[in-house]
């Protein structure tokens, strides 16, 4: 760690203070809705957090693990009055617990250093993995072994586990988009367009389909094939260091004074994405553009809405039903509800139906369904129902992490859902109204489009 | 600091063992509310789920003589169920379930847990209304509201928590149970002991059950906000309006500092030029609605307000009261320590009021954001300090003296929604008088002769 000390004691008193324990947020949170224990809550966690660094508790295994029950949805941010910061506080409190290393043992360390210190650190490593993902699947080999029997020689959690393994895409975003894609007509803006992990290795159609979004709507796009993970997944973890190495690896790749906008699609990256400022405030090299680089930073609905969506003539379809599920790190961590729905309602051919609860966390929360399997388990079943009640065939929603949640719901429970990101929709309407067939999965595939 | 096994180990077997806490890590979040500056540790925390368990929980404390503290929610604005050392919190979070809606007798039968939120909404599931809303509704349980007669947005035409409660199930701390009230509109049978329970502060006996009264919904609403240069113009307005006889349902007021807070949270467009904000709603027959709000309208006029806007939609109107609800918690983004007052006076005097509070913010060189339910005439004066700053702290004590020695003298009172505790205990004395501190001392004493509920709450 960077920083002598403790994260908590060395944290700007003022945000901890700045709870003033009305209790406002409560009643937002999924954990003390699930537990009714003010441990549970967010009041209850920035007690700790202030008793940690009042010097009146420490960092015990207890502390660190409500840290870990914490989904960091960011619920509680938007529900406080007062202007907590809950997902700074939460970082630090992660950081903390790491710090203490209360949660040592040699398997958690063999998987985060595997994971936080290898494997999201270069985004290469990960591919690899995922190619060797995509053989066990393409290979025949996944559904060999589920049907021998052999996976039942495995503990239960592994099994799950298993289940849950996404089908990885036959092409990764380098395959499927050029490294600069120009602008359809008229050049409006120049924007850089990042592909994340996740969204590369088992969404990367989604990636395909908003460069050509961006592009349809007068952007020429940067997308260099080769890129670095944005770091959320460390900082959320407690990997401050790793996160601030991560940070700068991006500034110096996609310099913000070259770009009217960075891009991102997944809303987990683009709330931590745009706090660049914050990570590295104490950089005196990288401060100033980090501060741009938040500015530049732009979730893909945002920046359309900015700039104005060119609407599609048509949509292939029967006039379905679409829901919105609204990702926590879009509407809780980035304050964006309205445009994702602007997206969809310029979608001609397409119903925009709203579901209840479309801001209660789907349980997807990052790794958090891997490591909480049970309170993850019925936020997915909660949100599976009030899916279900809309009566709609298709659910949107801006994030790898809530896709794959609700797909492998949906499957567990054989529901018929066509699960997409916003952008795909707008894609899949432009096409149909183009005659060129600008983003046709057939020339992408040959890597000619695009 | 975790008791000993011996009375740990009968609470255990009463409320099963997941739910008596001890730890540091589950009883550091139990050991304040929602009052500024006040914190506590308690020995342990556990959660009945029935007045079965109450019951027995409080005969043990009662025979140990282990003081126990009542814990609804925790919003609690005078340290009611702040801790008091060693004691065990008996938080009711778990008992939330709405027992019963009684459509023909209009009434509504819920266990004490349950959220004031909650509670309006079942109502206007079935067509009708409960009008008790405390800022703090999302969360705030009905037993805190009943034990604390807590007021809201409406208080001034539909009054407060008292007028809705039927009949209330108490527990005494010998852990005998008592059942008080019913679904009868007329009752004089014997004392009613119901209302000595309503705004007991925990002090009495513990709520299990509370059985409230329900109305009709009203036909129509309208609602306004207008907008003053000068904040006596917005207290002069409201006398105003009371004095014509008009009764809207809400009369709220924010000053400058406060709209900005709340504007900076909720983002609905308030109005920020101007020095004060009365919100205003008038309901019932369209007819009368209308001929109130432009009455009201005409007053706010003539007392020289900037503007009156109206809310186009019910969606708007929702924003504004939610926006308005969320005042006291947005004031805090301007500091870390808001401490707030509940001083209550005649309407008559509100100008007088709000220009003591504005001088005495001056005198003691503090930062003051001011709302409240003006046309309940009560105000809550909010200082924005920092808890530690010991010496402005000192200086916000010797304000609130002052403010409360001015609302006495006016005819009014130190407490009119949030209640005594701990936060205003030192007041009691003087603004009830001996005779009246001898009678709650007694039957305090009848009703809890080992003293083990809030013990040091109220009064000693
Ligand atoms: C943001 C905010 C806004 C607020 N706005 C208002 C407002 O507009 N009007 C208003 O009147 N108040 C308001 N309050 C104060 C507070 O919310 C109310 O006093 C509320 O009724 C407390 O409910 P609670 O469940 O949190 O009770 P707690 O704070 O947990 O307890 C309050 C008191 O009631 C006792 N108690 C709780 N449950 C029981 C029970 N079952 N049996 C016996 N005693 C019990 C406790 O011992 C304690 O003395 C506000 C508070 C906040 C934080
Ligand atoms: S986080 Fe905000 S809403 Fe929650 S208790 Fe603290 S101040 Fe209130
Ligand atoms: S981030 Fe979500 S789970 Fe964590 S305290 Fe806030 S609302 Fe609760």
């Amino acid at each position: 760690m960077s920083l002598p000390g403790s994260h908590l004691k060395n944290l700007d008193y003022s945000v901890l203070q700045q709870c003033m324990h009305c209790g406002l947020c409560l009643p937002t949170c999924p954990t003390y809705d699930a537990t009714k224990l003010e441990r549970n809550s967010p009041r209850g966690r920035i007690s700790l957090m202030r008793a940690i660094a009042d010097g009146k508790l420490e960092a015990s295994k207890a502390f660190a693990e409500e840290m870990y029950y914490c989904l960091g949805c960011l619920a509680c941010m938007t529900a406080c009055p007062a202007g907590v910061n809950y997902a700074e506080l939460f970082e630090h409190a992660r950081a903390e617990a790491e710090q203490s290393r209360v949660m040592d043992s040699p398997f958690r360390r063999l998987i985060r250093g595997f994971t936080l210190h290898w494997l999201f650190m270069d985004l290469r490593r990960l591919q690899w993995v995922g190619l060797a993902i995509r053989l066990y699947q393409t290979l025949g080999l996944q559904a060999l072994l589920r049907n021998s029997g052999v996976l039942n020689l495995f503990p239960k959690r592994l099994r799950e586990l298993e289940a849950m393994t996404p089908a990885i895409q036959p092409e990764f975003s380098s395959e499927l988009i050029r490294p600069v894609t120009p602008p359809q007509g008229q050049r409006r803006y120049r924007v850089a367009m990042l592909i994340g992990c996740a969204q590369d290795l088992i969404f990367s159609d989604v990636n395909r389909d908003t460069v050509e979004v961006l592009s349809r709507n007068g952007c020429e796009v940067v997308t260099p094939p080769e890129q670095f993970c944005c770091g959320s997944l460390h900082a959320h973890n407690g990997e401050w260091e790793l996160a601030q190495v991560l940070a700068r690896k991006q500034i110096d790749q996609f310099p913000p004074d070259e770009f009217d906008a960075i891009i991102s699609n997944a809303a987990g990256c683009g709330s931590h994405l745009k706090h660049y400022s914050k990570l590295l405030e104490h950089d005196p090299v990288y401060r100033k553009s980090a501060e741009q680089w938040d500015r530049k930073l732009k979730d893909i609905h945002e920046w359309l809405a900015e700039i104005g969506i060119a609407a599609p003539a048509n949509r292939p379809g029967r006039g379905e039903a679409v829901a919105y599920h609204e990702a926590c790190h879009l509407c809780h961590g980035q304050q964006i509800t309205v445009q994702p729905r602007q997206v969809l309602r310029s979608i001609p051919n397409l119903k925009l139906r709203e579901i209840s609860e479309s801001t209660w966390c789907c349980g997807s929360a990052g790794i958090y369904n891997l490591i909480q399997p049970e309170m993850a388990g019925e936020l997915l079943e909660r949100k599976l129902k009030n899916i279900l009640a809309s009566d709609a065939q298709i659910l949107a929603t801006a994030n790898p992490g809530c896709m794959l949640q609700i797909i492998n719901g949906a499957k567990r429970q054989n529901i018929e859902l066509r699960v997409v990101h916003p952008v795909t929709l707008l894609a899949e309407a432009y096409r149909s109204e183009s005659s060129t067939r600008i983003g046709d999965p057939e020339t992408v595939r040959k890597g000619r489009a695009v | 600091m975790p008791f000993d096994i011996p009375i740990l180990n009968p609470l255990r077997a009463i409320v099963g063992p997941n739910n008596v806490l001890t730890s540091a890590e589950d009883t550091i979040p139990y050991s304040f509310d929602g009052t500024a500056a006040l914190t506590q540790m308690p020995g342990c925390v556990v959660f009945p789920k029935d007045a079965g368990q109450i019951a027995g929980i409080l005969q043990i404390a009662n025979e140990k003589r282990v003081p126990v503290v009542t814990r609804g929610s925790g919003t609690g604005l005078s340290g009611g169920s702040l801790p008091c050392p060693d004691c065990i919190v008996l938080c009711t979070a778990k008992m939330d379930k709405i027992l019963e809606l009684d459509r023909a007798n209009l009434t509504l039968l819920c266990e004490t847990g349950v959220t004031t939120l909650a509670i309006a909404d079942a109502a206007v599931g079935a067509g009708l209304f409960y009008p008790p809303d405390p800022g703090s509704m999302k969360i705030s349980t009905i037993g805190g509201n009943v034990a604390e007669n807590s007021g809201g947005l409406r208080g001034l035409k539909y009054g407060v928590t008292r007028n809705y409660v039927m009949g209330l199930e108490v527990v005494l701390p010998d852990g005998e149970l008592m059942w008080l009230g019913n679904k009868c509109v007329k009752d004089v049978a014997g004392y009613s002991l119901k209302d000595l329970f309503i705004g007991s502060e925990g002090t009495l006996g513990v709520i299990s059950k509370v059985l409230l009264r329900l109305i009709p919904k009203p036909a129509s609403k309208k609602t306004m906000v207008a907008t003053f240069n000068q904040m006596d113009q917005a207290a002069d307005s409201v006398s105003a309006i009371i004095a014509a006889q008009i009764i809207p349902c809400t009369l709220e007021f924010l000053d400058r500092t406060t709209i900005h807070c709340v504007e900076d949270f909720a983002k609905i467009g308030l109005p920020l030029d101007c020095e004060a904000l009365l919100l205003m709603e008038t309901d019932g027959h369209p007819a009368v609605v209308a001929e109130e709000a432009a009455h009201m309208e005409r007053i706010c006029r003539e007392q020289g307000c900037l503007e009156v806007r109206v809310a186009k939609t019910d969606e708007e109107a929702v924003k504004l009261a939610s926006a308005r609800r969320s005042a006291f918690s947005a004031l805090a983004r301007v500091a870390p320590t808001t401490i707030l007052e509940d001083a209550t006076v005649p309407r008559s005097e509100l100008a007088r009021m709000i220009r003591f509070v504005e001088a005495i913010a001056k005198k003691y060189r503090l930062r003051i954001g001011t709302f409240g339910h003006m046309g309940d005439g009560n105000l809550h004066p909010t200082f924005l300090t920092d808890e530690r700053n010991t010496e402005e702290m000192h200086r916000v004590e010797e304000a609130f003296k002052e403010i409360f020695d001015e609302a006495i003298r006016l005819g009014g009172t130190i407490t009119g929604e949030h209640g005594i505790g701990l936060a205003k205990k030192a007041f009691l004395p003087k603004f009830a008088g001996g005779a009246q501190m001898r009678v709650m001392r007694e039957l305090r004493r009848v009703l809890d002769p080992k003293g083990i509920l809030n013990p040091g709450k109220m009064f000693d």
